[in-house]
Order: C-alpha cells, then sequence, then structure tokens
C-alpha cells in the first residue's frame, strides 16, 4: 500500500465507519493517548463521522504540554547561562514556564538553537568546542533513544561540551497513574503508535489484563484510526479485553529491542513530574551514574526560581481528559495560538490547538 | 571568479559605477533604463496599479528558482492579481559585503528571463551594500506598476456568495523546495518551487470573463491564510472540499515528515480566482490550457453563511474549519 494515500482512502474510510455504525450499541468512551491521534481526529472530522455511542477522549500523549513548569523553568534559566547554547526542536520554544519562554529568552539574548535531531546537536557542539551545548531532553520513548544514542556518540569521540537536560517521560507508568486515579472512565484505549514502535505492544498487556480494558495500537491516518476503533468496538460488544495492533507496518509485540537496549544503557527510569498528574513514579529517565557528567542538571549552576502556574488555564484538567478545551473559558477568547496561555494551544499535538485549528465547522 | 562585493562597492564611486553599468544594467537593457537618469519617465493612460515587496528568501538559490526570478514574480503577479497589465518595475539591491559577482550576476539573469516571460522592463534601480552581518548576503526590493484593462474590477471585497473558488495548480511546491534547502533539515527532493510569472495566464483568464470578482496568490501562509483573508475582507464564507485541492505527493510526504499542513506553505506561482458561476467552467478551461494552470481545478464556492470562515469539507465527509497560519511552521517533536 502507497504509506499516506491508500491509508486515506476514503472508500475504505467509509466502509469502516458504516461497519462500526452497524456494530456499536454499547456506550462506550474511548481515550487517544496519542497527540498525534487528536491532531488526525480532529483534523479529518472523525469524531463527527462516529455514531453517538462512542465518544472520544482525548489523553496526555504530547510530550510538550506535559512538561510541568517547574521543568520549563530550568531550561529556561539554563538557556540564560552565558556559556550555554542550548539546543531543542522548535516546538518547546514558544511554551511559557513560569515567567517566560525560551523564545523570549533567545530574545533578549539567550543563545538557543531549533535543531531537527540530536545529530545537529552534537555537530553544533563539534563546531563551537568554546561553547557549553545543552539539549533540551523532551518526549517520549520514542525520543528517548536518539537522544542516548547522542550520548554514546558524544562518549566515542570524546566531546567535552555535550550535555542533555533529560525530561524524558514513560508513558505506560503515567496511563497507569491515570486509571489508577479513577478520575475518568475509559472503556478502551487506543495506544501511541510510534511510542509502541519502540516498547512493543506488550507494554499494554497489563492494561488489559489488570483493568480490563481492551487496547489497540493505531497508526496516524484515518483509516488507521476508524481501523482502531473498530476492533475497540469489537472486543467490547464481545466483552472482551485484549491488545491488539491495528499498526502493523510499524508495531511488534517485543518493539524495537535495539533502541530500548540504547535508551536503558544510558538512562533509568526515575520520578517525574506531568502537568496536571503530578508526580508519577518510574515514569522519567534520568542519566544513569556511568554517564553522569553529559548531565546538563548536574554539570550547571542555576536558579530556576519559584513555580507559578497560569491562572484560569485548565490544561491539567484537559491532559487527564476530566474537560475538554471547549469547557475552558479562556479557549478562543483569551488563548489561541498567537497568544496560548497553556502549553496545550502552543504545540502543534496539544488539544487546544487541534481543537482551535481544527475545530468542527459549528464550533 | 571569485570577485566578491566589497563596501566600496556601493559607495557611489568608481567601483560603484562598474558594477552598475557592467554587472545590474547590461542584461537588463532597455531605453528608459539606460538613460540611466534619476527616475525613468513614461506615460500611461487609464487606471494605474501600483505595488511593492521585498524578498529575503533563504538560501537565495533554490530549486526551481533564485531571490532574482522571486522579486519580478513576486511583484508581476500582485499586480496581477487586480487583473493589472504589469508594464515597469524597479530593482533595488541590499547586499552583504562578500556576495560573489558571480552571484550577483546569476541572480541578474534570473531578473533579466523573468522578465522578459512576464514582458516588463526594469526602469529604475538602486544597490546598497551593507557590513557583514548587517543583512543576509542579497535582499531584493521590486515595485511595479502595470495598466487595468476597461471593465476589469477585482478586488479581495468583491467574493460573492455563490461564486466558485478555482485554484490554479498543486500547492505547497515553493514551500517544500525551500525548506528541503535549508541547513539542518536534510532531506532531498526532486521537488522545484512553482515560482513563474502569473501575468500570461491572468490575461487569457480575462478573455474567458470580466466576471471574475478576485484573485490572491497565495504565497506566504500558503491557501488557508488566503482563502481567510478573502473571506474576511468580503464578509462571506468559503466552504472548499480536501479532495479537490491539488498536492503532489512530494509534497505531502514532505509534510507529512515535518508535521506541517500543505494548506500552510508557500506557492509563488499559484492563483485563487473567485469568479461568477455561471463563468467559472470557462475560466477554468482557459487556465487548463495554459502552462501555468494544467492542474487547475474548482476546490470550492463562496457561502453566504459562516462570514469570515472558511470550512473544509474532509475527504471522508465531515467538515472542520480552516484557520489562517499563526506563527511559523514549525516541525513537530516526535
Amino acid at each position: 500500500m502507497r504509506l499516506v494515500d491508500d491509508f486515506r482512502n476514503s472508500d475504505l474510510a467509509k466502509g469502516l465507519i458504516g461497519s462500526i455504525r452497524r456494530s456499536s450499541t454499547k456506550h462506550v468512551r474511548l481515550m487517544e493517548f496519542c497527540g498525534g491521534h487528536t491532531v488526525a481526529i480532529m483534523r479529518h472530522g472523525i469524531r463527527q463521522l462516529l455514531p453517538s455511542t462512542i465518544e472520544m477522549l482525548s489523553g496526555p500523549g504530547c510530550p510538550v504540554c506535559v512538561t510541568d513548569n517547574a521543568d520549563l523553568d530550568k531550561a529556561i534559566a539554563l538557556a540564560r547561562l552565558p556559556e550555554v547554547t542550548l539546543t531543542t526542536f522548535g516546538d518547546m520554544l514558544k511554551v511559557r514556564g513560569s515567567r517566560s519562554s525560551l523564545q523570549q529568552a533567545r530574545a533578549e539574548g539567550a543563545d538557543v538553537r531549533i535543531v531537527y535531531s540530536t545529530l545537529d546537536a552534537l555537530q553544533i557542539a563539534r563546531q563551537n568546542p568554546s561553547r557549553k551545548v545543552v539539549f533540551l531532553g523532551v518526549g517520549f520513548e520514542t525520543t528517548a533513544p536518539t537522544v542516548a544514542a547522542s550520548i554514546l556518540q558524544a562518549e566515542k569521540e570524546g566531546l567535552q561540551n555535550y550535555y542533555v537536560l533529560s525530561m524524558h517521560k514513560l508513558c505506560p507508568p503515567v496511563i497507569k497513574a491515570i486509571l489508577d486515579s479513577g478520575e475518568v472512565r475509559v472503556s478502551g484505549l487506543i495506544c501511541p503508535g510510534h511510542v509502541s514502535a519502540v516498547v512493543g505492544s506488550g507494554s499494554w498487556d497489563f492494561i488489559a489484563r489488570d483493568y480490563g480494558i481492551p487496547c489497540v495500537v493505531s497508526g496516524f491516518e484515518p483509516v488507521d484510526i476508524l481501523q482502531t476503533v473498530h476492533m475497540l468496538v469489537g472486543q467490547l460488544e464481545k466483552g472482551e479485553s485484549r491488545v491488539e495492533i491495528a499498526y502493523r507496518r510499524g508495531v511488534s509485540a517485543e518493539g524495537n529491542k535495539r533502541a530500548l537496549e540504547i535508551m536503558y544503557q544510558v538512562f533509568e527510569p526515575c520520578p517525574a513530574r506531568w502537568r496536571g498528574v503530578g508526580a508519577v513514579p518510574g515514569s522519567g529517565l534520568g542519566l544513569r551514574d556511568a554517564y553522569r557528567r553529559f548531565d546538563a542538571e548536574a554539570a550547571f549552576e542555576f536558579d530556576p526560581g519559584p513555580t507559578v502556574e497560569p491562572k484560569g488555564c485548565i490544561c491539567g484538567e484537559i491532559l487527564r481528559a476530566i474537560k475538554t478545551p471547549r469547557e475552558c473559558s479562556l479557549f478562543r477568547s483569551v488563548c489561541t495560538p498567537a497568544n496560548p496561555v497553556g502549553p496545550c494551544m502552543v504545540s502543534s499535538e496539544g488539544s487546544c490547538a487541534a481543537y482551535y485549528l481544527y475545530g468542527a465547522a459549528d464550533d | 571568479m571569485t570577485e566578491r562585493i566589497l563596501l566600496a562597492h556601493g559607495s557611489g564611486g568608481k567601483l560603484a559605477h562598474d558594477l552598475v553599468e557592467k554587472v545590474l544594467v547590461k542584461p537588463l537593457s532597455n531605453p528608459l533604463l539606460d538613460r540611466l537618469d534619476d527616475s525613468a519617465v513614461f506615460s500611461c493612460s487609464g487606471r494605474l496599479a501600483f505595488t511593492t515587496d521585498s524578498y529575503v528568501v533563504n538560501p537565495i538559490f533554490f530549486p526551481g528558482g533564485d531571490i532574482g526570478k522571486l522579486a519580478v514574480c513576486g511583484t508581476v503577479n500582485d499586480l496581477s492579481m487586480v487583473g493589472a497589465t504589469p508594464l515597469y518595475l524597479s530593482l533595488a539591491f541590499i547586499i552583504e559585503e562578500g556576495l560573489l559577482v558571480d552571484e550577483l550576476e546569476r541572480v541578474l539573469i534570473s531578473v533579466q528571463a523573468a522578465a522578459r516571460e512576464a514582458q516588463v522592463q526594469i526602469v529604475t534601480g538602486d544597490t546598497k551594500v551593507v557590513n557583514k552581518g548587517s543583512a543576509d548576503r542579497l535582499f531584493v526590493n521590486t515595485a511595479g506598476v502595470g495598466t487595468v484593462p476597461e471593465g476589469v474590477d477585482i478586488s479581495g471585497s468583491n467574493a460573492q456568495p455563490g461564486d466558485k473558488v478555482i485554484l490554479s495548480g498543486t500547492i505547497g511546491d515553493h514551500g517544500i523546495a525551500v525548506l528541503s534547502q535549508r541547513e539542518g533539515l536534510g532531506f532531498s527532493t526532486r521537488l522545484q518551487s512553482d515560482c513563474a510569472p502569473l501575468s500570461g495566464l491572468v490575461a487569457e483568464m480575462l478573455t474567458a470573463s470580466k466576471r471574475i470578482h478576485a484573485m490572491r496568490d497565495p504565497t506566504r501562509g500558503g491557501l488557508a491564510t488566503t482563502l481567510n483573508e478573502l473571506a474576511s475582507q468580503s464578509r462571506v464564507g468559503i466552504r472548499i472540499e480536501e479532495e479537490k485541492v491539488p498536492v503532489r505527493d512530494e509534497v505531502r510526504g514532505a509534510c507529512e515528515m515535518l508535521g506541517i499542513d500543505p494548506l500552510y506553505v508557500a506557492n509563488e506561482g499559484k492563483l485563487v480566482a473567485i469568479v461568477h458561476p455561471e463563468d467559472a467552467e470557462a475560466v477554468l478551461q482557459k487556465m487548463r490550457q495554459h502552462r501555468y494552470g494544467k492542474n487547475a481545478a474548482i476546490i470550492g464556492e463562496v457561502r453566504p453563511d459562516h462570514p469570515g470562515r472558511v470550512v473544509m469539507k474532509t475527504s471522508l465527509g465531515a467538515s472542520r474549519i480552516v484557520d489562517m497560519l499563526v506563527g511559523d511552521p514549525l516541525p513537530r517533536i516526535c
């Protein structure tokens, strides 16, 4: 199949929608964990096409959005150090911490550079031996192995001026935390596609087994997502709960062993704070002792200042799927992509930005 | 040749004279320019259209064009979008010292070729050289005048409910071709910028109908932003169909990879025309016969409901809002 067009084939999609309509009798609540899925669902208008028995919830799967203000403040404080060149993916630039953003720090003279991969950050370090180059490690299991690989490469080359500020997060522990909180009733889980490509669909077995919630790993095209909904409805109608894969072209049960090996060679699980969810044990990745010298947090002295949360912003509740962007009094009036209050409006994969940009015509 | 532009080239002295006469004026030679007076003097009759734009594209050479071609086409197209026949352009350079004279010459050759194709003359110009770091290699400004034929009244405020929305071809080619050349992105493509003068296409369209109500070239901000501008200026709604908007596979693929939407990617040789429904088919046929309108398509229509908003029917049959571009499209994180 052609990788984009065939998975957007409208006849296939319409067939799946018809089949979902015919088979869905029970009222169910399906959560898409991943921000990439939220965007695809909104962009193609999938919610409008599903029967009223199916309610879709957006989960916390946007790495930019779940980065806590305290962590953002650290990144900004670090960027302001005169000897530091902070390299980051573009999405992080506009997110406001307690008092400022990386974009603002850059305008005030901080050396902040957008990169498209950790290899670019390494290259900047090689070319600027007098600068201390820090890579802002934000992302899930999809990104962390590439950051780990950059550290291994820096070690191999003996690069003395490359550091990582690790704010990586792991997905399975936070899904567990959300389910354990009991705040939100989820009948089926649309599991993240790219995270699963690394961790393997087996990582979700505990959800099907311990919580009785069916899980299907989905790709990001409309046909992928509809196929996933179809499979979840199939399980729910029969009262089953298994882990299935609707994204076989990218995902296996075991995942990418080499990527996981590299990730765990460099990092180890540690507690992490998630915006909206709070501290979740074992949901972050910190550098192992053997690689401590690459840890920006240990290598530099900086003061991120006290943490302040934006007033009136309900990003936290939106990330926990207990509220939708439309229920926020700031949405569309005060908070827009041009003037975002919270991170869910900044990130291209944030729920608020997806609702704003791709909202239904009657919004 | 490795001769470089020096600050002295902008000083008004001998070097400056040589640069103007040998490098700048020679390839663009025409009677109005060759006089080298302080102003070009010419007569025109009827209604005049007048526009200006500055060009700061990075890199200055990209697949399918360069900053020179862009500077001519951009201004020619702005004139064409009100139905004017472009006649005369000004051309001003701000050069960062150190630019290779060779490179400037290549830019001039493109200016010459684009001006010839668009049947316009460069009749006045200026050159400044600034210190290293005060500009990014080469900035260009062009201004242009043209005449608007009798009976032609094209404005972004003129779209009427019921009008058809015609797009002249595939979207996103220019933006993706330029992005592919940027340092750090590291993807290669055979894609060429669509940069082209649209005056010939517009002249053909006007032979088919005088009821072309609005036209605009979807440059920065892409098709989505242009349609929003037209909807809000004319206080009408616009409804388009996703499946009707032509996008090349290479553009779609690159956009998927970078996490951007082709609706927001820049074009430099495309136009959107809002045409009376009875004339839309005739205009479309004329467009398809022209080299810059081969992939033209009717992509939607103007509606009385939801004024100021653009709504798109997705390929699955759902409807969603298409908003203006906000900020720069930034590649995503995962």
